[in-house]
């Protein structure tokens, strides 16, 4: 077997994205096209950004149903400040910090307060929410026609040698959040805590001090997520990201991720995002109505979750 | 009696000939051949990775055989396609690693699958729990059934896993080193229950390293090597020595080779310490000198060695490491104060089974391998794990292979490496050659006098008294979390040892 072969035949979420592309281009013309393609990537973009953080916390051995929420109130405090004519760069700074620090209080609860990460950030979806509702009093908050409401704008409209911002960050989020996982301690502890927690801690990893910093990674990510929503919208939606935590643990457990932890990669995410996003593209190109695209997009989480349980047997 | 290579025996229960095993294209099993007789107790051994667990999983239905010419057991056919059919033909097997349930009960574990109803179709707990307890008391064990398995030391579950096994009362019955992880008394009388299957009819597999137990326990054995079938025949004709050969293919002289040191500086000095399962232990430990313990299960060994290590922490007592207190709250502290501690149970313990060999081994002394920042220098890190590996002859596909793919001894190696890539200046080792191979353990027992020479100071915690004996320049001997005896080399015996550790 020649290399590129090696490579699809333990990537068979590569495989699947191909056999998924090739139909979906045989049955509709319009498909491959740059612009239809990049409009994929853009829309893909802002899962693809939450998956990241959600990978670091599934392979934890973890779960973080609240990055809906985190998206949410980042958005809403990152539109507030922008509309109060703080500098674009400042605001998004701080936007991004309060992500960390809404992800590190999860991973406290989950690391030293031994909670199940399933309730603790249960739990925090809906303060969250309840705290965005009460932030925006209910209501959109526009960014404004501040000075730098325009700069912030191209954070989620704009394009860099052709290509939509977002991609862009999501890209780079892609490698730099990849190189650390695979190349740092960080990384090497994040799957140890998720392969075996008593080894990890006999081995000397503060498990609870690392759940603070992985958790901490899928807020700062989320609200990343939360500044491209707004920025793109010019405005923060109360309800937005309502339902996005399940988009990025399909990414996620579609990649290839074991929910059991220790076992996954973020190259299998990306593929894991790249078939949810062509999965919607396609049934939108072939006006299939949005009740059957979610009918669809479960069965294909469905099939990941079998094909994980076949593996680990 | 067993007959030679490739002839078959009329009277066998179980024959098995000519079998054949791959994984992914590595012949692990070729051509093997092994048959068994009613009231038979036939000892399987062979070094690491022989083939011996392969060879009982392919009899026990949870692999299958690739290719055979005869498998037969009873008189019918014994290629049992699911673990189930063989448990219903009669067949069980004790597994070498555990696997028992931590949440559940003693009782629950042992009942697990053939729970007792009610007549309303609920679980007859009652009954439950008082066969559990039946069991455990043929075993001479008071362990309270309600106890969750998970707070058992891995002797007492290892009874737990037997006692399980007993109580199918099935007419092979098969146990992969039943005695790693138990000391002489728990031996002695697994030993009897033993004679007792044997005594009716039932027969017997037994694998081990201990090969004193063989020629105590076994009347036949079969020995595998690089998975063929080299020697069958009865234990009375044979020696230890030759044992060794057949199972290794050379002579291994000085099984237990004693280093000895001039006594450095007292690197170790533990002083009033208690802790969960240790009370008020004192005493020190030099470099270059191998201080061994001595107990019976649940005398508190493992306890120290985690108090030491900054595992479970300590209730009172002080810990110096050459001449510093050091304040032990977690693992780390203890790594950072130049302990390493070598757990006794691999699989829960020690490695992360479903990862590689490589962040296996390199995980604890990671820092070391790290530019500031925590980005990994990988090739030193491949570099210092292909070094361990060669120095402990670890057989594995390559150092990216998954742990769980190792047999138990070549993962008892990389658990070992694990901790010693920490460079330590203490290192305690609990039960360090638990399924470990007489070759292997040659090795371990070279490396570890090689470290005692560079000044390590060596806690050994085992429960094989010749190895205890072999090694130790001084043996402390616990009973009921305390120290109750002290003994120097030369001064102690098995007898004496004994006689402190009972109490
Ligand atoms: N599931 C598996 N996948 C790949 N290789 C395997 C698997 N199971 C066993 N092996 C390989 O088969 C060989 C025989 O393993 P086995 O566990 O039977 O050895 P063993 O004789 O029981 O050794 P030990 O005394 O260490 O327990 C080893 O080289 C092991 O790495
Ligand atoms: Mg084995």
């Amino acid at each position: 077997m020649n290399a590129p072969l090696q490579v699809l035949s333990r990537n068979k979420p590569l495989i699947g994205l191909i056999v998924l592309m090739t139909a979906v281009a045989v049955m509709s013309p319009s498909f491959l096209t740059v612009d239809n393609l990049l409009n994929i990537l853009r829309q893909t973009s802002i899962n693809a950004v939450i998956a990241v953080g959600m990978t670091y916390v599934i392979l934890s051995g973890g779960i973080d149903l609240s990055v809906g929420s985190v998206l949410a109130l980042c958005g809403a405090v990152c539109a507030w400040l922008v509309a109060g004519d703080v500098s674009v760069w400042l605001a998004i700074s701080l936007t991004l910090l309060l992500g960390a620090g809404l992800g590190a209080m999860n991973g406290a609860v989950v690391g030293f307060g031994g909670v199940q990460p399933f309730v603790a950030t249960l739990v925090a979806m809906t303060m969250l929410r309840g705290a965005t509702l009460v932030f925006t009093d209910g209501r959109p908050i526009t960014t404004g026609t501040g000075a730098g409401a325009d700069a912030f704008w191209s954070v989620g409209g704009g394009y860099v040698a052709g290509i939509p911002v977002p991609v862009v960050i999501a890209a780079l989020v892609f490698t730099v959040f990849g190189l650390v996982l695979t190349r740092t301690r960080f990384g090497r502890y994040t799957y140890a805590v998720g392969g075996n927690e008593v080894v990890a801690r006999l081995s000397g990893i503060r498990v609870g001090v690392q759940k603070v910093a992985i958790y901490g990674v899928a807020g700062l990510l989320a609200a990343l997520a939360g500044v491209i929503l707004t920025a793109r919208l010019e405005s923060a939606q109360p309800t937005a990201g309502a339902g996005y935590e399940l988009d990025a643990i399909a990414a996620v457990v579609v990649g290839g991720t074991s929910l059991a932890g220790g076992r996954g990669t973020l190259f299998g995410t990306l593929v894991g995002a790249l078939i949810i996003g062509v999965l919607n593209n396609a049934l939108n190109l072939m006006d299939v109505s949005s009740y059957y695209q979610m009918i669809a997009k479960g069965a294909v989480i469905l099939l990941a979750v079998l094909a994980d349980g076949r593996r680990s047997q | 009696m067993a007959p030679a290579p490739g002839t078959p025996d009329p009277d066998a229960i179980l024959d098995l000939r000519g079998v054949d095993k791959a994984f992914n294209g590595v012949s692990v099993l070729e051509g093997v051949d092994f048959s068994l007789r009613a009231g038979e107790i036939m000892a399987l051994i062979g070094e690491n990775g022989a083939g011996k667990s392969t060879l009982m999983r392919i009899v026990t239905g949870i692999i299958t055989a690739d290719r055979a010419t005869t498998m037969t057991w009873r008189g019918g056919p014994a290629g049992f396609a699911t673990p189930r059919r063989a448990m219903d033909a009669g067949i069980a097997m004790i597994h070498q690693e555990l696997n028992l349930l931590p949440h559940l009960t003693v009782a629950e574990n042992i009942g697990l699958g053939r729970e007792p109803l009610t007549r309303l179709g609920l679980i007859d707990r009652a009954r439950l729990r008082r066969d559990a307890a039946a069991l455990l008391a043929r075993l001479r064990q008071p362990i309270d059934v309600d106890r969750p398995v998970g707070t058992l030391s891995v002797g007492q579950q290892q009874m737990v896993e037997i006692a399980r096994a007993l109580s199918l009362d099935a007419r092979l019955l098969i146990m992969d080193e039943p005695t790693d992880a138990l000391t002489d008394v728990e031996t002695a009388v697994l030993f009897e229950v033993i004679r007792g299957l044997k005594a009716e009819g039932k027969g017997i597999v037994y694998i081990s390293h201990r090969l004193g137990e063989i020629f105590t326990l076994c009347d036949s054995v079969t020995v595998l090597r690089d998975g063929r079938t080299v020697h069958r025949g009865p234990v009375a004709e044979l020696d230890e020595a030759t044992l060794i050969r057949h199972m290794v293919g050379r002579a291994i002289t000085d099984q237990y080779p004693y280093l000895a040191c001039p006594p450095g500086p007292e690197r170790l000095a533990v002083e009033g310490v208690s802790a969960e399962g240790v009370r008020d232990v004192s005493f020190t430990a030099a470099g270059g000198e191998i201080v061994g313990f001595a107990g019976l299960m649940g005398a508190g060994r493992t306890e120290l060695g985690k108090a030491i290590f900054g595992a479970s922490p300590l209730r009172a007592g002080r810990i110096r490491v050459d001449g510093q207190e050091v304040r032990l709250r977690h693992p780390r502290d203890g790594i950072t104060a130049g302990i390493a501690y070598v757990p006794e149970d691999r699989k829960a313990e020690g490695l992360i089974q479903p990862h590689s060999i490589r962040t296996n081994m390199s995980l604890a002394a990671l820092a070391r391998f790290c530019r500031p920042g925590g980005v990994i220098r990988r090739a030193d890190e491949r570099a210092a794990v292909d070094r361990f590996m060669a120095a402990f002859a670890v057989r594995a596909r390559g150092i990216g292979a998954e742990v769980r793919t190792l047999s138990g001894g070549n993962q008892q190696k990389v658990s070992l490496a694990k901790a010693l890539m920490l460079s330590p200046r203490v290192v305690i080792l609990d039960e360090p050659t638990r399924g470990v191979d007489v070759g292997a353990r040659r090795e371990i027992y070279g490396l570890i006098n090689e470290l005692k020479a560079g000044g390590l100071c060596i806690l050994l915690m085992s429960s094989d008294m010749p190895e205890l004996l072999g090694l130790s320049d001084r043996i402390l001997v616990m009973a009921g979390g305390r120290l109750t005896g002290r003994f120097a080399r030369g001064e102690a015996t098995q007898e004496a040892i004994m006689a402190r550790a009972v109490g």
